[in-house]
């Protein structure tokens, strides 16, 4: 995994300098006074080949380094520290909104075959699917924080206020209170792969005997559809989100730009508009890094969930 | 549903394009919503076709109304179905303009994909060893990429243009086409024919593109199918964030406009239209591809 790391970095890396332009303004800030520029360009090989550009950047690359940030003056690494928790929480919160109702919903649609709720359900899974994030996220402030005034419609916390401890900033009502309607939208956006996924499973698990044989002892339906089928029905529920978690980590981008959300995704658009390079360079190597984790855990949740797989 | 599948036919010109054709059609009498798909997809076509002549108005330009007033956010009304933009533009006029440009980037983006995805795919296949791992290398590396932050990257990099979106969208997106091909192709490539091709002196490129591509064609189109959806979504989302082709309308680029002039609260005759365009063709395009997966899957058909 290193490896894909160093070698999505090395495609990064030589996109960025394939950039038509002076190649020193892609690491070294322009607006800098010439002496201090020389003295960065130095330590970044920049005077060098650009093979020795490359030796030095995968050695910072390798201590997590990715230099500074033109627009903050801050190290790249920090930024990008300070912003990953916003992005994974709201992600988060969008998943457990979208499997709880998407398993349950599976579960029902699947057990309810050819009832106009089975229809119902894929419908709304297939539209909110077709439909842009970005565009119902822009429809929902309009609706919910335009109109009916029930959630403010962007940032993280009511503006002005500047919180310095993660426990400052995440654990209280009003971040919630932001929370909600991304997370909302987020979960519309992903139910369509728990909810379809688990019908589809729940089918295949009710053709299977032994829910033949729990009807046979007159077992109430309701305990046989979640005790019994809808257990053994989670399992490729739950690999195919880890895997879809991973995909989504990309997706979350427009989300947070429309509602202002300070998380990676913004800083990667805004720092691309800003020429920031730096910042954007490193914000997307942490981005595939954390998609390559999820793709890891999806592996290992498929290994551990199913006996019945193992790899050699 | 009626189920009547026949089989001899199936078996017969499995590889045959011209059944799998007779066989959608068949399957549109029965299926309903693939016969609205399919509808739908053909007045997109039409208004895409014909956009320059259906637009009634230029979309960059100002109206103004008896006063001599720009129309600044004017709600829907007769001339202008879709009312105005804050500088008075025909927004009618810009979604309209935007389905050429949405059709163009989802066909050629998800022809160039299929076509490479089921290039290599075949070869990997194929060949198997060396060249199949290197190959499944590429493309593990290929999905550890996340896709709009690289596209964002990739636009920065090249001039916003649409040939660098349908590019960029391509890059990356060619990965799963080379997975599902090559299982297919491995299967293939075990059959009896295939070894009797060979035993008859026929070469790998014979082999590949007239024993073993008819085979996967069906996978393929269905596929290039599911990869317009893609390729139409990803257009707009980089559109919207402003990254795409500042000279060509588009429907991700009318919200990307509403969003930065600040309008996407208040101007909701702005913001609708081109998210219900993108939905209407997204999901008939999806209709029609699982129709085609019918046909193409019988597994799969309605009881």
């Amino acid at each position: 995994m290193l490896l894909m790391i160093i070698l999505v970095s090395t495609l990064i890396f030589f996109m960025f300098r394939a950039m038509p332009g002076e190649p020193t303004a892609f690491v070294v800030d322009p607006s800098m006074p010439p002496e201090a520029r020389q003295v960065l360009i130095e330590r970044y090989g920049l005077n060098g080949s650009l093979w020795d550009q490359y030796k030095v950047f995968i050695k910072d690359l390798l201590q997590f380094d990715f230099g500074n940030s033109f627009f903050y003056g801050k190290p790249v690494m920090q930024i990008i520290a300070d912003r990953i928790p916003a992005t994974l929480i709201l992600m988060l919160a969008g998943m457990v909104f979208a499997y709880v109702i998407g398993i349950f919903g599976g579960a029902l649609m699947a057990w309810k075959r050819g009832h106009k709720l089975e229809s119902a359900g894929i419908t709304i899974a297939l539209i909110f699917r077709s439909a842009p994030t970005f565009w119902v996220a822009l429809m929902s402030i309009i609706l919910f924080s335009v109109r009916l005034k029930w959630f403010p419609a962007q940032g993280m916390r009511t503006s002005g206020y500047e919180g310095e401890s993660f426990r400052e900033i995440f654990m209280n009502l009003d971040f919630l209170k932001h929370l909600i309607l991304p997370s909302l939208v987020a979960g519309l956006y992903f139910i369509a792969t728990p909810l379809l996924i688990m019908r589809n499973s729940m089918l295949e698990v009710m053709s299977e005997d032994y829910i033949e044989m729990a009807k046979a002892k007159g077992l109430r339906e309701k305990t046989i559809l979640y005790k019994h089928a809808a257990r053994n029905a989670l399992l490729p529920v739950v690999t195919a989100g880890a895997l879809f978690l991973g995909s989504a980590i990309g997706g979350m981008v427009l989300l947070e730009v429309v509602f202002s959300w300070p998380g990676l995704g913004r800083e990667i658009v805004q720092a691309v508009t800003r020429h920031d390079y730096p910042l954007a360079q490193g914000s997307f190597i942490i981005m595939s890094s954390l998609m390559m984790i999820m793709n890891l855990v999806a592996d290992i949740l498929y290994a551990v969930l199913d006996p019945r797989i193992s790899y050699k | 549903m009626g189920d009547t599948i026949d089989v001899k036919k199936i078996t017969n010109n499995n590889a045959n394009k011209n059944s799998i054709a007779r066989l959608f059609l068949k399957n549109l009498k029965k299926d309903k919503l693939a016969l609205v798909g399919v509808v739908i997809l053909a007045i997109f076509f039409v208004i895409g076709a014909f956009s320059q002549h259906l637009a009634p108005f230029d979309p960059s330009q100002r109206h103004y109304n008896e006063e001599g007033m720009i129309k600044r956010l004017e709600p829907p009304s007769k001339e202008h179905w879709f009312g105005t933009t804050d500088i008075g533009r025909d927004i009618f006029s810009q979604v309209i303009l935007g389905t050429s440009t949405a059709l163009m980037v989802g066909l050629l983006a998800s022809f160039l994909v299929t076509f490479i995805g089921s290039t290599l795919g075949i070869i990997s296949g194929y060949f198997g060893g060396a060249v199949d791992t290197i190959i499944m290398r590429v493309v593990d590396l290929f999905y550890a990429i996340p896709f709009i932050p690289f596209v964002i990257v990739l636009s920065a990099v090249l001039k916003p243009s649409i040939w660098n979106v349908i590019l960029a969208v391509s890059l990356l997106s060619w990965r799963t086409v080379t997975r599902l091909v090559r299982s297919q192709v491995l299967s293939v490539a075990q059959r009896p024919f295939i070894k009797a091709a060979r035993v008859s002196g026929a070469g790998h490129g014979r082999i590949m593109i007239k024993y073993i591509l008819p085979n996967v064609i069906p996978i393929i189109l269905l596929e290039m199918a599911f990869n317009i959806n893609s390729a139409i979504m990803a257009e707009a989302s980089i559109a919207f964030l402003g990254f795409g082709d500042p000279t060509k309308q588009s429907w991700g680029q009318v919200l990307h406009i509403n969003f930065i002039s600040g309008n996407s609260r208040n101007a909701w005759w702005w913001v609708a239209p081109p998210g219900i365009a993108i939905i209407l063709l997204l999901v008939s395009v999806f209709f029609v591809s699982r129709a085609l997966e019918e046909v193409v899957d019988p597994r799969l058909r309605r009881r």
